[in-house]
């Protein structure tokens, strides 16, 4: 009995160490870092950046938890006690230097850093964020309905507020979208308070809804559900690419504008691993991914001309500081649901 | 056997007599102590955590009522109210007449096809709340073939609100008032005919009394529906604040958790006053219903059958034209400038666009929560019924279990963020993945399930576990053996219950999702936000498709499996 | 009347059983011994305690306090899993959704028995019970008295050491009723197997117990033989819950003579040793009174006039007023033959005659 007992056990440890061994090796084959990492990029975008990186880093797995910025960014706040992420990757400028502001970053300067131009950054030293691409305001002109409905083509901001255009235009709801923010953070930087809020107000005479996204008042005006949709740009193009019947204007005062950039959580405790997508995300190759989609990169000269987007785009951006927008973020969207909120409701 | 215990037991000394309990007793105790529990924990604890965050600011300082005060002192804020008790008032108002109405003609007239136009108006039921809210813009908007009959008014705000809530709560309200209606006392009518009582008169004096808690339960159903849904404010309410809106708005807009609690509580009053009407008139309609009452047969009448039909095939083709437009819109290629055939929202915005992962992950969420649902509601309700000894835990959980019908589900998950993702809970590890999900979704649909599963127990005789005991057959196997399958068709309800609400629930989980377990209806959301209205309703077309296969199932399930199952329901064959 | 004394080899003792439930007080400290083979009846009406009572021998309910002992074991502490007994409760309780003979079969498959011996025992029971061949039909295909035999067999499957009935005819219609009581009877005595058995009709109760248990408000009024029961009745609830009877008030007279009115009556036992002027109640069974002819030689006779003549089938009620007694009326029970011969009708004369070694007095 003793003896049966005693060579099963032997076998059973010889067995258990074989595995073991087994599971040793695949375990040092497959031993990659996964980053977790939020971020509000189209999907069919991630996969090509995804692919662009492993191809240089093959010893980090990103996991992917895409969602709209405005989501992204209530998850991260809402997370803030006990974050799950270890980064940030192509959200809104706006939304990292509010993540900065509550010391939810760390500082890191990839290497480039030098080449990408400072007001596309974090100005603190090294960056807590820094941007990848910029995104600014566009506005879709359906002109088959503005034809039905004589529209004259709107070359401004300001000839948005005639009356001709009244219950015709939809805009983002700057409370829950960071495109109507940057809409309205845009006019505010660039006409000051008064004139700004003037405008706003007239500009909400004629504005039939806000809505919650800002790609929807593109698609509305494709559908030509509302003519006049204040979006940004590459909604705008893909809509237009879309088959709709739109034009893209780019009003001649300016435009808002805002970042898609990347950060390092503060928490994070796979550090390396996401230093080197930091520093991937400010190479030339990465800058070459995001020119497919946005005419204006954070590194100058890698940017090649996009259908329908106007040679001189980044000259059309208004000035936009973002510690200044962040600071400012719950003041201005307290105002503007004081004025347009309460009253804006069709009786 | 022991003189000790005798002795033990004489009167003089009066101690209570403990039996000893068995291991089963202890075993079911057990249980039902961990059920107890699970309430807890998931369904009060998250509630209590909104009540702490509404009186704290963003960094968990106490603030008392500042955040109550904040929130009455901004106009937009307090105009939400009114908007959302007038909205939900003009939709009760319209639904409730046009629910009774329809179950007066299945009920009280000899029309043809009564259980084909009674399928057809439960139809609602298996689309998410979205879809009307699609269609209408579709019927209705800018674009719409129907526009002009709104005269110039927009479909977007008040209107569409209201006509897309009517459509998704209709069907609520006539199940409800068709089962006032069926449990009528035909012979009351006989007596009222025999005294030659004129047929309005019978109307006001016999069947609007008799239906009256039916309708006043019916009202309250429909009013804490509307007020609760914010799927359908979102798409087509244009700049129509309702306080289900706000809430979404403060927390996912703006970040704003603190401000949201606070919404949410005012929205939890006129939700929990409805309910608590509501559970009294569900009291009185179970105790008017005499076991003895001859259900009413109708006489045909052909002009009033005629009449009838005429307006329930009006309202089923009506409802059935917003079912058919969304279908409609996701297969054309672009709305409304290119109208041709095209699977090409299928294919590239739901295939290409990796949003079809929602769907599957909607089939997985409600295929648990319809097991794992099933089982935890019906086995907790058989604990609670069926089992024996504390009674004051059992008190406890009977009214856990009532509460979540008077909790919207956008309260519930909010309270469930700040609870499961508290740092110092344990439980955390189960925020972002589709356990929360699941769970959020049973306790949001607990109560009505609790009750179906309630009342088939209380219909089995009260001895079967006492006959078990005294045959020292252990109560698990008589569950097993006799409880359950006496039980199946209820099973089987809760099931398909649970499914299609999972498949089509969005207020609850909108702020429980990750990006792995992004949910269907979830996504028809995201999509209408990106202005991808075909994209939309080709999600929303998906989950009508699997809820119709899971109720087809379903019916086709019950109608031969339990003819087996069941062969004691047959009455004597020899 | 004393409780009957416990032999010492009684199968079943319960003492002093107290139950409340919150402040109602359902059983006010009861006992109570069972002899071996004996069938005992819980009656008395709703609310008396009876079924509690008896869910308490079943372990069903937990007595506050007082003890039971089962055949030398006390059980007062035991889950009703560890008793031993089987039981048949009013609603049949039969599972709807197995066949009969799964149904009696249910409590010998845990028992471990082999198929072949389950076979024989459910068979045997089936043909017990008078129904050999409703083994494979649904409990819903049988009528309510099938039905409850069934429940009976599958009670008595385990051959238990009690059998518990709880108001086993009481769903039953009245031919059923009868027929089952019969029944059930022979079957108890046959296998002479201990019942204890509740109900609330006394006529069962008489004709199916060796002894009854007479319960009102939480405690025993009586226990005796039916027969001591109805012709003995210990308090003025047995007697007035245990078949019809006429209630006289009545002033002692000294000298063992009652007043009833103006009408003085002899002889009645006990009445010798009440005080002068003492108050009681005169207990007299309808079918105990003599008439005109019977009547003749008693000692307490009276004219009375026939008031009311009730038809009940095999026999009638006659009520009539006594001469001296007016306002007291005396109900008689009489075959029809009798009042046929007598042609008596409302209003017609006839001597009443009340035997003294029938009255009962009760304060």
């Amino acid at each position: 009995m003793d003896l049966a007992v005693s060579k099963s056990w032997r076998q059973a440890i010889g067995r258990a160490a074989v595995a073991l061994v087994a599971l040793w090796a695949v375990s040092a084959v497959a031993q990659k870092t996964e980053l977790l990492v939020y971020t509000a990029l189209e999907t069919d975008q991630i996969k090509a950046y995804e692919d662009a990186f492993y191809k240089a880093y093959p010893d980090v797995a990103i996991k992917w938890v895409r969602d709209s910025t405005g989501v992204i960014t209530a998850k991260l706040l809402a997370e803030k006690a006990n974050p799950q992420a270890d980064m940030v990757v192509g959200t809104s400028a706006s939304s990292l230097a509010v993540f900065s502001n509550e010391g939810m970053l760390q500082g890191y300067a990839p290497k480039g850093l030098d080449k990408i131009q400072p007001q596309y950054r974090d100005p603190k030293n090294p960056p807590e964020w820094v941007g990848m691409d910029v995104y600014g305001a566009a506005v879709c002109f359906n002109t088959v309905e503005a034809g039905k409905l004589n529209l004259p083509k709107p070359e401004t901001w300001k000839d948005l507020t005639k009356p001709v255009y009244k219950g015709k235009i939809v805009m983002p709801n700057p409370a829950s979208s960071g495109t109507g923010y940057l809409d309205v953070a845009g006019w505010l930087q660039m006409w000051g308070d008064a004139d700004a809020w003037k405008f706003m107000d007239a500009l909400h005479d004629n504005v039939a809804h806000y809505t919650h996204s800002g790609s929807k008042p593109c698609r509305e005006a494709g559908t030509g559900e509302f003519p006049i949709g204040i979006s940004f740009e590459y909604r705008a193009v893909t809509t237009k690419k879309g088959g709709a019947p739109i034009d893209i204007i780019f009003p001649k005062e300016g435009l808002g504008w805002d970042l898609e950039a990347s950060g390092i959580m503060k928490t994070t405790k796979k550090v390396d691993a996401a230093r080197k997508l930091m520093d991937w995300l400010a190479t030339p190759e990465a800058m070459a991914l995001f020119a497919k989609n946005f005419a204006v990169l954070a590194m100058p000269g890698v940017a090649k001309p996009l259908d329908f987007v106007p040679a001189d785009y980044e000259q059309r951006l208004v000035k936009n500081d973002f510690a200044w927008s962040a600071k400012n973020r719950d003041k201005i969207l307290a105002e503007w649901a004081k004025r347009y909120d309460g009253k804006s409701e069709p009786k | 056997m022991t003189t000790a215990t005798v002795e033990a037991l004489s009167p003089a000394t009066a101690t209570r007599i403990k039996p000893i309990a068995h291991w089963h007793d202890r075993l079911s105790q057990l249980l039902l102590l961990g059920m107890c529990l699970a309430l807890v924990v998931f369904l009060l604890a998250p509630l209590a955590m909104i009540l702490v965050k509404s009186v704290q600011d963003r960094d968990g300082a106490f603030v008392g009522l500042q955040q109550f005060r904040d929130y009455f002192d901004t106009p937009a804020l307090r105009q939400s109210i009114v908007h959302t008790l007038s909205i939900a008032g003009a939709v009760t108002a319209i639904t409730v007449p046009l629910a009774f109405s329809f179950a007066y003609a299945l009920t009280r007239s000899c029309m043809p096809f009564k259980s084909t136009l009674r399928l057809v108006a439960l139809t609602p039921i298996l689309a998410p709340s979205l879809l009307p809210a699609i269609s209408f813009i579709q019927w209705f908007g800018t674009q719409g073939v129907l526009k002009w009959t709104l005269g110039g008014a927009s479909v977007y705000g008040p209107t569409g609100i209201i006509i897309s809530s009517v459509y998704a709560a209709f069907p609520h309200a006539l199940m409800i008032v068709l089962t006032a209606l069926l449990l009528a006392d035909g012979r009351l009518y006989e007596a009222a005919e025999s005294l030659g009582t004129p047929t309005l008169r019978r109307f006001f004096t016999i069947t609007l009394p008799g239906a009256k808690y039916g309708l006043i339960s019916a009202a309250m159903v429909v009013f804490s529906y509307t007020v609760s849904e914010f799927g359908i404010p979102k798409v087509i309410g244009g700049n129509f604040n309702v306080l289900a809106l706000d809430i979404f708005k403060q927390v996912i807009g703006q970040q704003n958790f603190n401000k949201g609690a606070v919404v949410s509580l005012v929205l939890l009053v006129p939700v929990l006053v409805a309910f608590v009407i509501d559970s009294t008139m569900q009291g009185r309609l179970q105790a008017q219903f005499s076991s003895r009452a001859v259900p009413f047969a109708p006489k045909p009448k052909p002009a009033f059958d005629v009449a009838m039909l005429g307006f329930c095939v009006t309202v089923c083709t009506l409802l059935l034209a917003v079912l058919g437009m969304a279908i409609y819109t996701s297969f054309i290629k672009l709305w409304p400038y290119d109208k041709s055939f095209s699977m090409r929202h299928y294919t590239f915005g739901l295939v290409d666009g990796g949003v079809i992962s929602a769907f599957f992950n909607s089939l997985e969420m409600a295929f648990f929560t319809a097991l794992v649902g099933t089982v935890l509601i019906f086995g907790g309700a058989y604990l609670l019924e069926k089992t024996r000894g504390m009674s004051a835990l059992r008190a406890l959980i009977r009214l856990l279990a009532a509460i979540p019908m008077g909790v919207p589900g956008m309260v519930l998950g909010l309270g469930y963020i700040f609870f499961f993702n508290h740092p110092d809970n344990p439980l955390n590890v189960l925020y972002h993945g589709m356990a929360i999900l699941v769970i959020s979704t049973i306790i949001h649909y607990y109560t009505s399930s609790h009750l179906t599963a309630v009342t088939a127990l209380k219909a089995l005789d009260n001895e079967f576990e006492a006959v078990s005991a005294s045959l020292k057959v252990p109560f698990y196997k008589t569950f097993f053996r006799v409880t359950i399958p006496v039980c199946l068709p209820a099973i089987l309800d809760i099931g398909r219950y649970l499914f299609v609400n999972a498949m089509t629930t969005i207020s609850a989980v909108v702020f429980l999702y990750s990006p792995d377990t992004k949910l269907a209806s979830l996504a028809i959301l995201n999509l209408d936000d990106a202005g991808e209205i075909g994209a939309a309703a080709a999600m929303a077309t998906l989950i009508v498709a699997a809820s119709t296969t899971v109720c087809v199932i379903y019916a086709v399930v019950t109608r031969f499996l339990l003819v087996r199952t069941q062969a004691w329901r047959r009455p004597v064959t020899v | 009347m004393p409780q009957a004394a416990a032999s010492k080899d009684s199968y079943l003792k319960l003492e002093s059983i107290r139950k409340t439930f919150g402040k109602f007080v359902a059983l006010k400290g009861v006992g109570l011994a069972v002899e071996r083979g004996e069938l005992v009846i819980f009656l008395g009406p709703s609310g008396c305690g009876k079924t509690t009572l008896l869910r308490i021998v079943a372990g069903l309910e937990t007595q506050d306090s007082g003890s039971i002992v089962q055949g030398g074991r006390d059980i007062s502490r035991l889950p009703a899993m560890q008793r031993d007994y089987g039981i048949v409760f009013q609603s049949y309780a039969l599972f709807p959704n197995l066949s009969i003979f799964d149904n009696v079969a249910y409590g010998l498959v845990n028992r471990r028995k082999g198929r072949d011996e389950i076979q024989r025992r459910v068979s045997e029971l089936l043909k017990l019970i008078g129904l050999p061949d409703a083994g494979r039909k649904y409990p819903g295909q049988l009528s309510g008295g099938q039905q409850q035999r069934i429940a009976l067999a599958r009670a008595l499957a385990t051959a238990p050491g009690l059998l518990l009935l709880d108001e086993p005819l009481s769903a039953l219609d009245a031919i059923e009723r009868v027929r089952l009581r019969g029944e059930i009877r022979a079957l108890q005595q046959r296998l002479g197997v201990t019942t204890v058995m509740v109900t609330h009709d006394q006529e069962e109760a008489l004709s199916m117990a060796d002894r009854v248990v007479v319960m009102n408000h939480g405690v025993i009024e009586q226990i005796g033989t039916p027969e001591q029961i109805y012709r003995e009745p210990a308090s003025a609830f047995v007697a007035d819950f245990v078949g019809k009877v006429n209630v006289l008030a009545a002033v002692a007279e000294g000298g063992g003579r009652l007043r009833v009115g103006r009408l003085l009556l002899e002889g009645a036992p006990g009445a010798g040793a009440l005080s002068t002027g003492a108050r009681v109640s005169l207990y007299l069974r309808p079918e105990d009174v003599m008439i005109n002819g019977a009547a003749a030689a008693m000692p307490n006779t009276a004219s009375a006039k026939v008031t009311k003549v009730e038809f009940l089938g095999a026999f009638c009620h006659v009520t009539v007023e006594l001469a001296g007694a007016e306002e007291q009326p005396l109900l008689i029970n009489m075959s029809r033959h009798a009042i046929d011969d007598m042609k008596l009708c409302p209003g017609a004369a006839l001597s009443v005659g009340l035997p003294p070694e029938c009255m009962r007095l009760l304060v």
